[in-house]
Parts: C-alpha cells; sequence; structure tokens
C-alpha cells in the first residue's frame, strides 16, 4: 500500500520533512564524531563528513520523493500558480467562467427537465419491476372519454387484474380535481380515483393513518375515505398531528381524512403531485347520475400500472397480454355498442410500457423537443469552448517568454502544458459550479413555463448523481476542448525563438494563427446551424400564431360555470344553463354572452360519425359542440348562409344544426348545405339522430392552432340529451374594457342565481397561447441560444482580427509606406475575416441542412429546408462577422505608418 | 523522481541493505554505511548520502520498518528492520544476484 502512505504523507508533508532532516543530520554527526575521534580537527571532520555525505539537498529531495506522491503535490502547487494567474487577469476569468456557466448552465438546465420527466425512477419499492398497460397503434375507444392519460374502462382493469399471470399486483387510477370550495370562486385540488390496492402495489406505506383496506373493493363501498399528500396535509390542514379522521369537502361532500402519504410521494405523474386520493368506488358518489364511470363499459378513465412478478420480464409480460387480449375485450365490450363499433373494439390489443420512471404525459409531448434543445445547447456550449480556446492561444501568445524561460530552465513540456490544463481545468470547475447554479433556477423557469397558473407543474428537479454526473461530465469535456490545444501548442514551441523574438514572428505563430481560424471557421458555422434552428422554431411560431381561428379572440373570455354543489334536478340544470348566456349578457362590463358546451381550446370535445341524406351511406368522423343563442354572434364567426341560433331552438322543437365551411365539404362535397339533413350514429337499440341544418359559417379551431380545420357541427345547448348535459356550462363573454370589472359583475349574477354555483374563468387569447406552449418553449430557448451562439462568434471574430492586426503592424504599415491607400488596408482586413466566415457559412448551411430535417415534426407552415430561413441565417452570420471586423479594419486603417515602421 | 543512473548499482544495494539487516537485527543508516562499506570496499564511497533514499523507497515497498530508538551512546536515531516481506525479496535478489553473476563468470570465462 506503498501508494496510500504517500497520499497520507500529503497531509503531513514538514513532519515528514523534519523526521527526513532529522535522520540525515544524525548520520552527519556520527560521522563527524568518528572522524573527530580519529584525530581529525573539528572543522575538517565536519567538512569531511558533509564530502563524503554527497549531495545534501538533491538527497533529501530525493528520500522525500520516495515518501510523499510527488506529482499530487505538483498539482497543487500548479492549482496555486494557476490560481494566481486567474487572479493576476480578473477580465478573462470572469469572461471564460460566465461564458462556460452560460453554456454549461443551458445544459444543466435541459438535462434536469429530463432527467425530471424520462429518467429519475419513483420513490417506491423496486420501481424497475413497474410496467404500465398501453395500447397498441389502432386502438378503438367509442364511448366517454376522461383522462389525461392512455385510459381503461372498469371492466377492462377487473378482466386484466384477473387473467393476467404477469403481475404481483395491479393498480388503477383516473385523474380528476375536487372543488374544496362550496360556492363562489372555485378552488380545486388535484384529485385521484385510485384501486384500494394503489399504495401497496407501489409499496408505499401511510405516514400516518392507515391505506384502503378490502372494505373498499366493493363497488357500493360508498362511505367515503380519502388519504392526502403531505404537501396537502402541511398546506390545508396546517400539518395537524391530528389529522386522521378530520373531513374535507370534496365538490361539497364531507370526507373523512383517513391517511397521509409520506413526503417524497407525490403520485405516478412526475410532472404533477396528487392533492387528494380517494377510492375508485367513491366516483359514483361525484357522479350526475349516481351510477358514475365504474358502472359505464365504455367510459374511459383508468390508467393500469402492473408490477412484474420476480422472473418475468417485460417482454415476457408484453407477449401474455397479447395472449390474453382478444378475451378480455370480448369479456369487457359495451352492450351500447353498434355492430360495426363492437368489430373494431374486439381488434384492440393490449401492450405495455415501463413505467418505473412515472407515467408522464409531458414525456409524450416533450421527448423530442428536449432532445433537440439539448442538441443545441450542447452546440452552444462547443462555441463558447471555441471562444475560450481562441482566448487561451491569445494568452498562451502572451506568456510564450514566461513560458519559454521556464522552458529553457529545464521544465519539461509535459510539466508545461500540464500547468496549463491545471489553469484550464480550474476554469472548467468553476464554469461547471456557476453553470450548475445558473441551471436551477433556468430548469425552474422552464417548468413554470410549461405548466399554466391553474395546472402547474411539479416536476422533481432536485440534484440526483444523473445530474451531477451529467454537469461533470460537460465540464471535464469543455475543459479538454478548449484547454489541450492551447496547452500543447504552448509547450511545442522552440524557447530559444520565443526568448529572442520577445514574442514576436515566432517559429509557433503560423500554426497556431491557424488553428485560431479553424476554430473561428467553426464558430461561424455553428451559428449558421444555431441561427437557422432559432429562425425556423421562431417563424414556426409566427407563422402558427397568425393562423386564422374563425374567432375574434381579443376580448373573449369564458365563465366555466360548476352547479354540482346546487342539487338540482336534471330538469332545472337544462333550463337555467339555457338562460345563463342570456343572464349574463347583462352583467357589467359584458357586451354579449352565449352559452357553450365546449369553449374552443378548452381542450375538451365531442365527437362523432356522422353522414348527410343523400350523400350515400359513408359515415364520417365529425366533430361536435352546442351553442346557445347568439353564439356565433359572440365570438364574431362569420355566417356564410343561414341564421345564428334562436331562442326558438328548444327543446322539443325538431333538431337543428350548424355547420362549418369543413362539414358542408366533407359530408355534402361543397354543396350548399342549407335545409339540408344529416344523422350520427346510434347506440344499439336507439333510432338515429336528424338534424336539419339551419346555418353555415366559417371554419373555426377546435382544439389548438397547430390542427388543421376539422368539420363541426354546432347543435343548440337546449336540444341536448338529458344524459349529455353534465353538472356545468360554459359562457363565452364579449367583454367591453378590461377583464376584472367583468369577472366580478359575472360573479354577482351567478350568486344571485344560486350561491352554491362556482365559477373559473379563462380568458381565450392565453388559452389560445396554452395551445403552443411547446412552439413558444422551441422558439424562445432556440432563439435564445442562437442569439448566444451569434454574440460568442461575433466576439470570437473580433478577437482574432484584433490579432491579426495587431500581429500584422509592420507589414500594413510597409504597405502604407509604399502608397496603399486607407480604402485597400480595411479591404485587406475584411478579406481575411471575409474568407473565414464565408467558409464557415458553407459549413454552416450544410450542417444545418443536414440537422433540420430532425425538427420537422415540430415545424408548422415551413420545410425544415426553408430557403428564407437558411438565407436569414447565413445573412446573420455575415452580418456578425463585418460588424467584428469593423473596428480591428478601422485601427489597420489609422495606423500611421512611420510609428508602425519605427517599431520595427 | 530521479532516475538512478547505475541500475545494476542500485540493486546491489538493495540486496546488500537486505542481507546485512538480516544477519544483523535492527541498524541506523550510520551504522548501515560502516558494514555495507566493510562488506564492499567501493559501493559507498561515492556518496553515503544516497543509501537513504534507498531505505525509504524499501520502507514504502513494505521491505523493511522502521522506529525511533536509543542508541548505545543515548542518541534518537532512526532504526530499520527486515520485515517478512523484504526476506522473501532478498532471496529473490539473492538468486538473480547468483544467476547474473554466474552469466557473466561464464561469459568471461568462455570470451
Amino acid at each position: 500500500m506503498a501508494w496510500l502512505t504517500r497520499f497520507a504523507n500529503l497531509l503531513r508533508g514538514r513532519r515528514v520533512d523534519e523526521e527526513i532532516e532529522r535522520e540525515l543530520k544524525f548520520h552527519l554527526e556520527e560521522k563527524r564524531e568518528a572522524l573527530e575521534a580519529s584525530g581529525m580537527s573539528p572543522k575538517d571532520a565536519r567538512r569531511a563528513a558533509a564530502v563524503r555525505f554527497g549531495n545534501y539537498t538533491l538527497q533529501k529531495g530525493r528520500t522525500r520523493e520516495m515518501d510523499i506522491a510527488g506529482w499530487v503535490e505538483a498539482g497543487i502547487g500548479d492549482a496555486r500558480y494557476g490560481l494566481r494567474q486567474l487572479r493576476l487577469n480578473p477580465g478573462f476569468a470572469s469572461v471564460a467562467i460566465v461564458t462556460l456557466a452560460l453554456g454549461i448552465g443551458a445544459n444543466t438546465a435541459i438535462f434536469q427537465v429530463i432527467n425530471a420527466i424520462r429518467l429519475r425512477p419513483l420513490p417506491v419499492r423496486r420501481p424497475s419491476e413497474l410496467v404500465m398497460v398501453d395500447r397498441m397503434p389502432h386502438f378503438m375507444t367509442a364511448g366517454n372519454y376522461r383522462s389525461r392519460n392512455s385510459a381503461f374502462t372498469y371492466a377492462q382493469y377487473r378482466a386484466v387484474e384477473g387473467s393476467a399471470r404477469a403481475f404481483s399486483g395491479v393498480l388503477a387510477f383516473g385523474t380528476t380535481r375536487f372543488n374544496l370550495n362550496a360556492g363562489g370562486e372555485a378552488k380545486y385540488a388535484a384529485g385521484l380515483h385510485v384501486s384500494p390496492n394503489f399504495l401497496s402495489v407501489l409499496g408505499v406505506a401511510p405516514m400516518m393513518g392507515a391505506d384502503f383496506g378490502a372494505a373498499y373493493e366493493r363497488p357500493d363501498c360508498g362511505g367515503g375515505a380519502a388519504i392526502v399528500s403531505y404537501a396537502f396535509w402541511q398546506r390545508e390542514m396546517g400539518g395537524d398531528p391530528k389529522a386522521i379522521g378530520r373531513t374535507i369537502r370534496l365538490d361539497g361532500r364531507p370526507t373523512p381524512v383517513i391517511g397521509v402519504a409520506p413526503p417524497d410521494f407525490t403520485g405516478l405523474e412526475p410532472e404533477r403531485r396528487f392533492d387528494v386520493a380517494v377510492p375508485l368506488c367513491e366516483d359514483n358518489l361525484y357522479a350526475a347520475d349516481g351510477k358514475g364511470a365504474m358502472f359505464y363499459r365504455d367510459t374511459w378513465w383508468l390508467t393500469l400500472v402492473g408490477r412484474l412478478r420476480p422472473g418475468w420480464t417485460i417482454e415476457r409480460a408484453k407477449t401474455e397480454m397479447g395472449q390474453i387480449s382478444p378475451q378480455v375485450f370480448r369479456e369487457t365490450m359495451s352492450e351500447r355498442y353498434p355492430a360495426d363499433v363492437a368489430k373494431a373494439y374486439l381488434k384492440n390489443r393490449f401492450t405495455l410500457a415501463e413505467a418505473g420512471a412515472g407515467i408522464s404525459p409531458l414525456r409524450r409531448e416533450y421527448g423530442d423537443p428536449l432532445w433537440i434543445l439539448l442538441g443545441i445547447s450542447g452546440l452552444v456550449l462547443l462555441i463558447a469552448c471555441a471562444n475560450l480556446a481562441n482566448l487561451l492561444l491569445a494568452r498562451a501568445g502572451a506568456r510564450e517568454r514566461e513560458i519559454g524561460v521556464r522552458l529553457a530552465i529545464g521544465a519539461s513540456r509535459a510539466r508545461v502544458a500540464g500547468q496549463m490544463l491545471v489553469e484550464s481545468l480550474l476554469v472548467a470547475a468553476a464554469g461547471a459550479m456557476a453553470g450548475a447554479a445558473l441551471a436551477q433556477g433556468i430548469s425552474r423557469a422552464m417548468a413554470s413555463f410549461l405548466g399554466t397558473e391553474d395546472d402547474p407543474l411539479a416536476l422533481r428537479l432536485g440534484l440526483d448523481w444523473r445530474v451531477f454526473a451529467f454537469t461533470s461530465v460537460l465540464g471535464l469535456g469543455a475543459c479538454v476542448l478548449f484547454g489541450l490545444a492551447p496547452a500543447l501548442r504552448a509547450s511545442g514551441f522552440a524557447p530559444v525563438g520565443a526568448l529572442r523574438a520577445g514574442g514576436r514572428g515566432t517559429a509557433g505563430g503560423r500554426e497556431q494563427n491557424r488553428l485560431r481560424k479553424a476554430l473561428v471557421v467553426s464558430q461561424a458555422a455553428l451559428s449558421v446551424v444555431l441561427l437557422a434552428g432559432g429562425l425556423l422554431f421562431g417563424r414556426s411560431l409566427w407563422k402558427l400564431l397568425g393562423t386564422p381561428t374563425g374567432i375574434q379572440s381579443k376580448g373573449l373570455m369564458v365563465a366555466i360555470v360548476d352547479a354540482g354543489m346546487a342539487q338540482w334536478s336534471d330538469e332545472r340544470k337544462q333550463t337555467e344553463f339555457n338562460e345563463l348566456g342570456a343572464g349574463l349578457a347583462v352583467a357589467p362590463g359584458v357586451e354579449a354572452a352565449a352559452g357553450v358546451m365546449f369553449a374552443p381550446f378548452s381542450g375538451s370535445g365531442w365527437n362523432d360519425q356522422a353522414r348527410g341524406d343523400g350523400m350515400g351511406g359513408e359515415l364520417k368522423e365529425t366533430w361536435f359542440n352546442a351553442a346557445g343563442p347568439g353564439y356565433f354572434a359572440v365570438t364574431a364567426t362569420p355566417l356564410i348562409a343561414g341564421r345564428d341560433f334562436e331562442r326558438g331552438d328548444r327543446a322539443g322543437a325538431p333538431r337543428v344544426a350548424i355547420v362549418n365551411r369543413k362539414f358542408a365539404e366533407d359530408i355534402f362535397g361543397g354543396a350548399n348545405p342549407l335545409g339540408r339533413t344529416f344523422r350520427t350514429q346510434a347506440w344499439a337499440g336507439e333510432p338515429e339522430k336528424v338534424y336539419r341544418i339551419v346555418g353555415l359559417v366559417e371554419n373555426t379551431k377546435y382544439g389548438g392552432l397547430r390542427e388543421k380545420f376539422r368539420p363541426i357541427a354546432w347543435v343548440p345547448l337546449a336540444q341536448r340529451d338529458k344524459g349529455n348535459v353534465g353538472d356545468g356550462v360554459s359562457v363565452m363573454l364579449r367583454v367591453r374594457g378590461p377583464m376584472g370589472p367583468a369577472m366580478e359583475g359575472v360573479k354577482k349574477a351567478l350568486e344571485r342565481v344560486s350561491p352554491a354555483l362556482s365559477v373559473e374563468f379563462r380568458v381565450v387569447d392565453v388559452q389560445i397561447g396554452r395551445t403552443v406552449t411547446r412552439e413558444r418553449l422551441m422558439a424562445n430557448l432556440s432563439g435564445g441560444f442562437a442569439v448566444l451562439a451569434a454574440v460568442l462568434s461575433t466576439l470570437g471574430i473580433y478577437g482574432l482580427m484584433s490579432y491579426t492586426v495587431a500581429r500584422r503592424r509592420n507589414e500594413i504599415g510597409v504597405r502604407m509606406a509604399l502608397g496603399a491607400d486607407r480604402a485597400r488596408v480595411v479591404a485587406l482586413v475584411a478579406r481575411e475575416a471575409g474568407v473565414l466566415v464565408a467558409a464557415g457559412v458553407v459549413l454552416g448551411l450544410a450542417g444545418a441542412l443536414a440537422l433540420s430535417r430532425y425538427a420537422e415534426s415540430l415545424l408548422y407552415g415551413l420545410k425544415p429546408n426553408d430557403p428564407l430561413t437558411m438565407a436569414m441565417a447565413a445573412a446573420l452570420v455575415v452580418g456578425a462577422g463585418l460588424a467584428a471586423t469593423v473596428a480591428p479594419a478601422r485601427r489597420a486603417a489609422r495606423l500611421d505608418p512611420s510609428e508602425a515602421l519605427r517599431q520595427e | 523522481m530521479g532516475k538512478n543512473k547505475n541500475d545494476i548499482l542500485q540493486g546491489t544495494l538493495t540486496l546488500l541493505v537486505l542481507r546485512v539487516l538480516e544477519a544483523r537485527g535492527a541498524l541506523h543508516g550510520y551504522a548501515l554505511t560502516g558494514l555495507i562499506q566493510e562488506a564492499s570496499a567501493e559501493l559507498l564511497r561515492v556518496e553515503e548520502g544516497s543509501l537513504y533514499p534507498a531505505l525509504h523507497r524499501m520502507e514504502q515497498e513494505g521491505w523493511l520498518e522502521s522506529s525511533w530508538d536509543m542508541t548505545e551512546r543515548r542518541r534518537q536515531a532512526k532504526f530499520y528492520r527486515i520485515t517478512e516481506k523484504g526476506r522473501r525479496q532478498l532471496e529473490e535478489e539473492k538468486e538473480s544476484w547468483e544467476r547474473l553473476t554466474k552469466g557473466v563468470a561464464r561469459v568471461m570465462k568462455f570470451a
């Protein structure tokens, strides 16, 4: 274990020194005495002893090296020296560290988000055993739909749980929200409906209180019980140690709390935290029809997660799921499906997906964009490294003398290069640390950007070993990238030249200059790639925001009214909801109002199969909505022909519909649809519904800006089926002036209708903005990175050109003395810069064209090789290059030839 | 780390130190010098000080162990002893030394 003691001795260097000193001194003393005893004079004896001993300092040093790991000690020395160098050069040090911190911070932040939604395992027992039941492609889900994730019916859950041998347990959960307030403005808690084995399958024990037991397995459990999250317990119950048994109000219903989950468990979705979990069997308590989702075999609401039995791989389990699928779907089919729907249903197949890192809708939507952003920020880091390498090369040039002296007095080249690398390492370490700190802010800003006020994302962005490893590798990689070449270069030149010429025109100069030029070319190329990316995403977003929505969204607001706690009968709900539009139209601040079932861009929807009478029997996928009288006047959607909804379109009157242009094209082949009828597919045993078209409106977007116009049919709110009325309605409000007073007016008006009504407001422009969050994220971040890249590259070109002009002072002086005018001098400098930038632009365009196809799926209205975008990117880099050259070129042109020559 | 210009000399020095310590028990550096000089007239004439890096290296290798103790003349000195590992090393070095001298002797005879 020699190396171990050697390292240990590092810590007691001085004691080791003293001990060696004593040992050697003892030897000299003994020798001297022996010699004196043999008759020498004391003086001669001392000298003779020293002569016989040899070179005392050398032997002492060599003895010491045997005891102490010398290279480490040298490294510490280098680090001290490096620190001193950096302190002497605060400008260089701070530029270098800030540049690196930006590069590393951006990368780390994006990695943290990826880590949180994709890599980080859930805080549950053996997360790698968890798998999620997923759908094979072409999975058919006719019926009602109410969940964020890939959802299944309760009957399917029971069948999978009963027949799959792959799992030691299968849990199910559905997402919902509970209103904690009893009226007025709603205050929502994130809710889960969970199978009673939810926590036990995950291997999570309640921190306080009890888990749901077998009593909650029965469909009629009814009693009411909730397990709340730690955060909810802290926030809403004040961390009460006697919280167990206290009741909370969920949608107005008092529910006893039976348990509190442990602090680190926030549910199975990594980007969300649950507040309250209630058993599946309680769903019927909140259902308008008293039956709830468990009852229906065509209500899709549950996510299924199983724990693989020991010894089962996910592949083996997938095979089994495929095998049991036909039987499961036969057994669980809704009796309401007509024949063709039933046929499609029976073709459904299950598959499995890993769920150890949780179930994340965000992962599906942002998986690719985040990797692309990581790639982009990686390129920014490369540019930053190129800049630093250039700076270091310039410094190495300035330090040629110092290094020459060190080489001349016997330092080895490896030692000099090592010393330079240690300096780079210090800069890299400082940059990585600052970057990691910066990343905490950036990643949190990204998370809040991706979430919304009423649906905030709760990503676990903390530092774990993955983030730490990522940042360290980044820092080290950067150090090697920017530090290695200058270090090798610095130790590679002849000391004689450096000492002789005083730092000018040395042997290494030309080669070093070539390296610096190559760095600038690659910076320009990378900038073109990044600018092209930023422009593609930016222009995509611009186009997207400019697409017609079919409504005048400015000044539009939606009031989402919930009557779940008003205890109204179905008939009362129907009448009240029909009247609400007219009632709110007279509220202060409101210009016009109309009820609507699904406000546009709300994320909810209703689709069905329809066919036009007289157009053959083919059913076509169609989107539906329901609206009150005057709806199209409120949204300012142009009415092409026919009429808006009126008060006369009431229940019992013949069914009417207003359709959009796309509907007329799809269902009636573009013919005038006014007065014609269409019918929708009926459930088994029910008659088909027939609608007469009374109006034709311009196309409008249904769920988001990106979508193509869909065929839409609107029916009057008042003519909806009783089962389709639900607990609430939205009211579209055209607001005069600011939104705030209008909200107050609407709240007061609703209170007069019933104090048990609760309401939420949405500004339509904001809603529209949210449908393009992903595009906005890409545009903002890639644009920001592109600007950063351009600035860094401009600095790089400026640095190189300034250096070149300084180096060519004499040559320029001679040229001017021989008659070159200023314009020629400027051209001389500009030509040199132009060649570099042109080379960079050509390389960059090639790179951009090769890489941009990876972004194709994220673009809107643009091809990835869009020529205008490419030209803009190239022009911007050329412009940046010109801007960077102006100052050095003018400096060259202002040179006084006589002075420049005198210095020779 | 300093390179030794005479590896054979260095190897011989190790062998001698181990051999002497094996025969005489604990000794301090100065005593060792005397004994080695007795045994070989020339080896340490060069520089007595070069014994010490060798001793410290051998201690790091685990062939020797050391402790501070009193000499007969009541002085503090660092005493070295051979360890079990050192004895094994000595056997090895002895063998290779014998091989070497035999080889050299044969060359001298037949050349």
